[in-house]
Parts: structure tokens; sequence; C-alpha cells
């Protein structure tokens, strides 16, 4: 292998989502990222140059790069979630770029489910608004560790330390009733490109490094649990070949904690014990299997074990849960019907479910909680007790996002009506 | 003591293989997508990885335009017979000698659209429930907004303003009768990733891909092949020229790109420099600017 395709083999990978509100700059600034970073092509540019001038934008309209529906187009807004994917030399980079508008939380949440970071953008002119306060505490909702704050346009107040310093000081305050780990800070202009790939010396104030460094180098490697095993069982391989006729294999992405061959483990919900026995892959027997990776074990003895099971160490288990108390947003025009029910998918687990009680709503823009009103409708959250026909073996999602997470699924249009993190108490 | 690190390629691999397994487990008659095209190389791959020591739960489908590129259907049956799996192949040709669709005319006439009503009916034979295909939402700007599960209309319409949400990895395959999914392990994957990839594993692609020697029409800043299925304008002359392909599709509608690229690594560094998508020189996706979300509405992949 050459040197260049060795050194692309070691990148890592970070997911990260970008939240603002309309007109903050959010499409500049992911164009500036994937323009500095030479992601952007030349037939993608003429491309929006084109419909910019068919629009008569005054300038490259850069939205128009993660605007990709038709409707997004003809109306000037983003109604989904748009991925998007750049790389430097030390990072891929994962963009879930996230409608501003406040009819679309559901599709913020989707996008933040899955980031290690979330970069929130800020109008320097306007300072810390509602929908500032809205983004944190969906990060902070979906567990996202690592925050990136930019306050954009500074180039708009002269590059003024004071505004930003206000803003920063604000936004702490706020930031300081949420649980979010890693906060940083950076004054930028996407439009002109200060700190956002290179430091601006338009700001000699500023003492911290570009936006696009902390992307690269901010350490995500713990953002995955690995200390509480946990390993959901998602297939059974069976090969049924002359070669291979005993084998029995358990397929599935490891959720949690680490496993190795020789580790006495227990499978919920039997109870049973074993011994792994081998971790397999296409490659051959490995040493250790840990989250996120994709593995199949084999145990010493015969156990039944199906789908949905899950493989865990028996002196940490998760909770065996029948009645489940869990965050939820809601994401269907549809709304909740107390007492009603609904199919719940946890982990590789389906099981119905009964909504007994929504015990209050969440001001998503003040954190206030909302206990006279508890009609749960499109993009609410709120705190909701659930009663599953069977127990789900769940960690509270602060511990585990995958053990900790479920979706509602409507059992007669089948739709994805609720995302649901669950709260030990 | 161990990083509890993956490379950006190990997570990508371990989120498709968990894809692929989740598609075996959720559907009762998958089918996995099949081209002979390098995105398509690489599902094979992902997808003996997942059930490995097992053989893939599902067949391969082919919808063949016959218009594919003679290197590809030969690297196609001989991957086929080497991993002894069940290959089925379902023409537009036969779709064209039924009725079920017309030909295009003119000299830009293109099967690429036919395929879908090839596709749709092949579905419906089969009763497929789920169909694994490599689109990647790097590709072009409608794909970028595509579901891992995508789910598709009783008349395999997608509609991609209503959307299932998609969380974490909890997947919702769950659908009325006569619907069906369409599936997307390497959603998350670029181009490069998937040439990364191929070097990583040491796949052998089909040999379009590498540069060479090869006659061809230049026509509206596209290098397209020289085949019996185009047909030439007035100006318009054959020339030869050192080239390759960086996707593979029709023969009417693939544009190559001039190179002298021989090697998956000369391949990885041209990537790298590329200052033009490797959809840009698509012929199908130029039509218009929404031409991709209007092929997919209506049922392409």
């Amino acid at each position: 292998m050459s040197d260049q395709a060795q050194k692309l083999e070691e990148m890592d990978l970070l997911r990260f989502t970008t939240a603002g509100s309309v007109d903050d700059g959010k499409s500049t600034l992911i164009g500036r990222l994937m323009y500095d970073t030479k992601t952007i092509f030349e037939d993608q540019l003429e491309a929006i140059e084109t419909t910019s001038r068919q629009r008569g934008d005054e300038n490259v309209n850069l939205a128009l790069l993660t605007d990709g529906l038709k409707a997004e187009r003809e109306q000037g807004i983003t109604i989904d979630v748009a991925y998007r994917y750049f790389a430097t030399p030390k990072r891929k980079f994962i963009i879930a770029d996230t409608p501003g508008h406040i009819q679309y939380t559901r599709n913020m949440v989707t996008g933040a489910s899955t980031a290690n970071l979330a970069v929130i953008l800020i109008d320097a002119r306007k300072g810390v608004v509602e929908q500032t306060c809205r983004h944190a505490f969906i990060a902070s909702l979906l567990n996202i560790q690592h925050v990136a704050l930019c306050v954009n346009k500074m180039d708009l107040v002269d590059y003024d330390e004071s505004v930003y310093d206000a803003i920063v000081k604000r936004f702490r305050e706020f930031a300081s009733r949420l649980n979010i780990n890693d906060i940083a800070f950076f004054p930028i202009s996407a439009l002109k490109g200060d700190n956002v790939v290179e430091k601006s010396e338009n700001m000699a104030w500023y003492k911290g490094p570009s936006l696009l460094y902390h992307l690269e180098s901010v350490y995500v490697g713990n953002d995955h649990n690995h200390v509480d095993a946990r390993f959901p069982v998602q297939w059974v391989v069976r090969p049924q070949s002359d070669k291979y006729h005993d084998f029995r294999g358990f397929a599935g992405k490891v959720a949690g904690g680490v496993f190795k061959p020789g580790d006495e483990v227990t499978v919920l919900p039997s109870g049973f014990s074993s011994r792994i026995k081998t971790i397999h892959t296409f490659e051959g027997e490995i040493e250790e299997a840990f989250a996120p990776m994709s593995v199949t074990i084999t145990l010493e003895d015969e156990i039944d074990i199906s789908r949905g099971d899950m493989i865990v160490k028996p002196n940490n288990r998760p909770e065996a849960q029948q009645d489940l108390e869990m965050m939820i947003c809601w994401f269907n025009e549809k709304k909740l019907k107390p007492g009603g029910k609904y199919e719940i998918r946890h982990t590789t687990q389906d099981a119905k479910a009964l909504i007994k009680e929504v015990r209050y709503k969440v001001n998503i823009n003040t954190l206030h909680k909302i206990e006279d009103d508890l009609e749960v409708g499109l993009n609410d959250i709120a705190r909701v007790s659930v009663r599953a026909s069977r127990p789900l073996f769940t960690d509270s999602y602060r511990k585990n996002r995958l053990t900790g997470s479920v979706i509602l699924v409507d059992p007669f249009t089948h739709e994805t009506v609720a995302a649901g993190m669950i709260v030990h108490r | 003591m161990t990083s509890y690190n993956l490379t950006h390629l190990q997570q990508l691999e371990a989120e498709a293989i968990f894809i692929m397994r989740e598609v075996a487990a959720q559907f009762e008659r998958p089918v996995l997508m099949f081209s002979g095209g390098k995105d398509s190389i690489v599902m094979v791959r992902l997808a003996q990885k997942a059930f490995h020591p097992a053989r893939f739960p599902f067949p391969l489908l082919h919808i063949d335009t016959g218009h594919n590129f003679p290197e590809t259907l030969e690297f196609r049956d001989n991957l086929v017979n080497e991993l002894g799996e069940r290959l089925i192949v379902r023409t537009v040709q036969d779709s064209i000698d039924q009725g079920r669709v017309a030909e295009e005319k003119g000299p830009n006439a293109s099967r690429n659209a036919l395929q879908t009503v090839t596709l749709l009916d092949a579905i419906e034979e089969f009763s497929f429930d789920a169909a694994i295909g490599g689109a990647r939402r790097d590709e072009e700007k409608a794909r970028a907004k595509e579901r891992f599960f995508s789910h598709r209309d009783e008349f395999g319409q997608w509609d991609p303003k209503n959307q299932r949400p998609e969380l974490w990895y909890l997947f919702n395959g769950k659908k009325s009768i006569g619907e069906h999914f369409r599936i997307f392990p390497l959603s998350n994957w670029t181009e490069m990733d998937v040439w990364q990839y191929i070097a990583r594993e040491n796949l052998a692609l089909p040999t379009i891909y590498f540069s060479h020697d090869r006659e061809i029409v230049a026509r509206n800043g596209m290098i397209l092949a020289n085949s019996p299925h185009i047909t030439l304008g007035d100006k318009e002359k054959v020339e030869t020229r050192r080239v390759r392909f960086r996707t593979v599709g029709d023969m009417t509608c693939t544009g190559a790109v001039e190179s002298v690229a021989h090697s998956i690594d000369d391949i990885i560094a041209e990537v790298a420099a590329a200052r033009v998508t490797e959809r840009g020189g698509r012929a199908d996706d130029k039509r218009s600017e929404t031409a991709m979300e209007d092929r997919k509405k209506q049922g392409y992949f």
C-alpha cells in the first residue's frame, strides 16, 4: 500500500450536527468548511452557480448545496436532515445538517442521535436567542458530549471582543442548566473565513484554535461506553455446511464494554451462563471486541439464544424493565394517545408498549416543565411512563446511548412516531 | 493496553455489516442488487463478512439494460461463479419486448430510466420485500436525503418529504403488504471510502475502472464509449483516448475520464485530487436539476 493510502487508513471519524436559526450563516459555514477542504467539486459549484443566477440571488447561494429536494429549492427552506461528508488528512467528517425552523425539532433530534459533537451557530448581532437555547437543549437531551458554539458574523460587529465575551457569558449561564461536558467557543465569520479553517488575523485577542482544528482534534474515543458489556444479538449464524457443521454464532454490534474469549457471560432473558469460546470475524478469530464493532460470538455451551437476547457479564447487568420512564420527542402529525398502544423497538428487540402516563412536557425554549397541558403533538418533548409487553434490558440513556434508546412505531401506519431516551430513577 | 478506537473505514464497515444483518432479520425476502460496479462489489464483500462462515441469506439481482459494458458482465459472471451464489438477471430488453416500456429515441436515448420498470417488475415477480443497493449519500443531492431503510409504497415510489426519521441504530422496516424497502448500507461512505476499502480488502474490479485505450465519442463535454448503442451526430467522430471510468452504468450515459491510473493506489491519488464529482460524468443526472429525485420518486435506485 502506498504512503498516501496508508495515511488515509489511519483516519478516524467524527459525526457532528449543525444547528442554527434561519439566516445565521449555517449553510455558509458548511459551504466554507467543504470549500476550504476542497470537498465541493467544480460541477457542484457550477450547478449551484447556475441555479443561483436563475433565482436571481446576489451571491452564489451555498445553501443550495445542502438543499437537495425540489420542494426545498422551491421554498428556499431545508425540510429534511441532509448528510454531508468531508475529510481532512486527520479525520473524516459526517455532518448531519438539520433545518433551523421551529417545526423541525424532529430533524434536529434525528441528526443529533448519532452525533459526537454539535456545532451551534449564533449571529453575533443577535446574541443568544430562543433557538440557540433550543439547539443546546436538544444536544444535551440527546447526550452529545461536545458542543462547539460559533459566534458568527464577527465581521459585522467589527470583530469586537466585548460582543463575543458577552455572548459567551450569556451562553455559559444558560448551559450550566444542561448536561454538556465540553463546550468550546469560536468567534468566526463563515463568510470571510475568519477562524473557520485558518486562524483569523482580524481577532488577535482570540487565543484559541480555528473551528476546523478543534473538529480535527477533539477526542471522541470515549464517547462509546467501554465499561458495561452489552451485546444485543442481532442474528444467529448457522452455516449448515460440512466444514462448519456445529458452528452456532451470535452476530451483533457491540453496544458497550469489552468482550474477550474466555469471558464468563450471562444471556438475557434466560439468565443462563457460559463462556465466550471465540470472537469470530471474516478475517479470523480476534482477541477482543468493543463498541461499535460488528462481530460474531460463539459460546462454550449450547444455549438457546435468538435475536433480541442480550449477552452481558454476570456482575454487570442492565435493568430488566417492563415499566419504563423516558423522555420522548414526538414525530407524528397524529398526537400521542395516552393509554394508546404502540410497538417499541429497543436494541434488536421488539415489543408492544402502552403509554401509561404523560408526566409533563418541556418548554424547550425556557426548559420549564409544562404540567397543565399534557397533549403531546408533533415536535413536542415530554416525559412519559411506558409499560412494555415484556422486560427490556436497558441502561439509562445517559450511560449508554445504544441500550438507553427506543423508538415507538404506530402499529397501523408503521410510521416511527417517537424517539425515546430512557431515564433510570 | 488497547486504544478503543476504530478507523473511519472500520466504523463504516461495522455499520454496513450491521445493516446487512438487520435486513436479514427484519425482512422475509431480501435481495442484493448487483451490477458488477465497484459499489456492488464492495456490498458483496460486506455481505460475506456479515454472515461468515455462513453464506449470505439472499440472492443477487442484476437489472441488465442491455447496454452494459461487456467487461462488467464478464466480471459479474466470474464473481458469481466463484462465490457460488444465486444470480437473478432481468433485462430491460424483455420489458421492451413485453411492451412494458418504450425505447427512448434520438441521439441521447438511454435505457437508464427504463430499468425502473424492469426492477419493479422483478421485485413483484419474486415478492422481494427489501432490495439492498449500493447508493451513497455523497453521490447526488437527492440521495443525500436518503435513509438507510428507505420505504417504498405499493407503486414503488419514494416520498422524500415524508420519510421515517432514523435514529441511533434503530431501523424500522415495518410495512404493509405490497410495499417494500430499499436498503443502503453504504449511505455514509464516500467515493474515497469505497476506493480505500477496495484497496484494503484487495478486491478485484472490472478492467474498465483502470486506464486503457478506448474508442470514444466526445459529446457535451463528456467522453462516451463508442459502442453499437450510440448514435453519432453529424459532426461527431470516433477517436481513441486513454481513459478510465469512475462509475459503471450504461455505455450510453456513463462518461469516461482521461486517466493514466492503472492501479488502485493511482486511482486513490486521482480521486483525492479530483475536482469533479463521480457522477459529474453521468448524462442521466444532467437531464435536469432534479433528475435523480424525479427518477427516485418513480422507483429508481
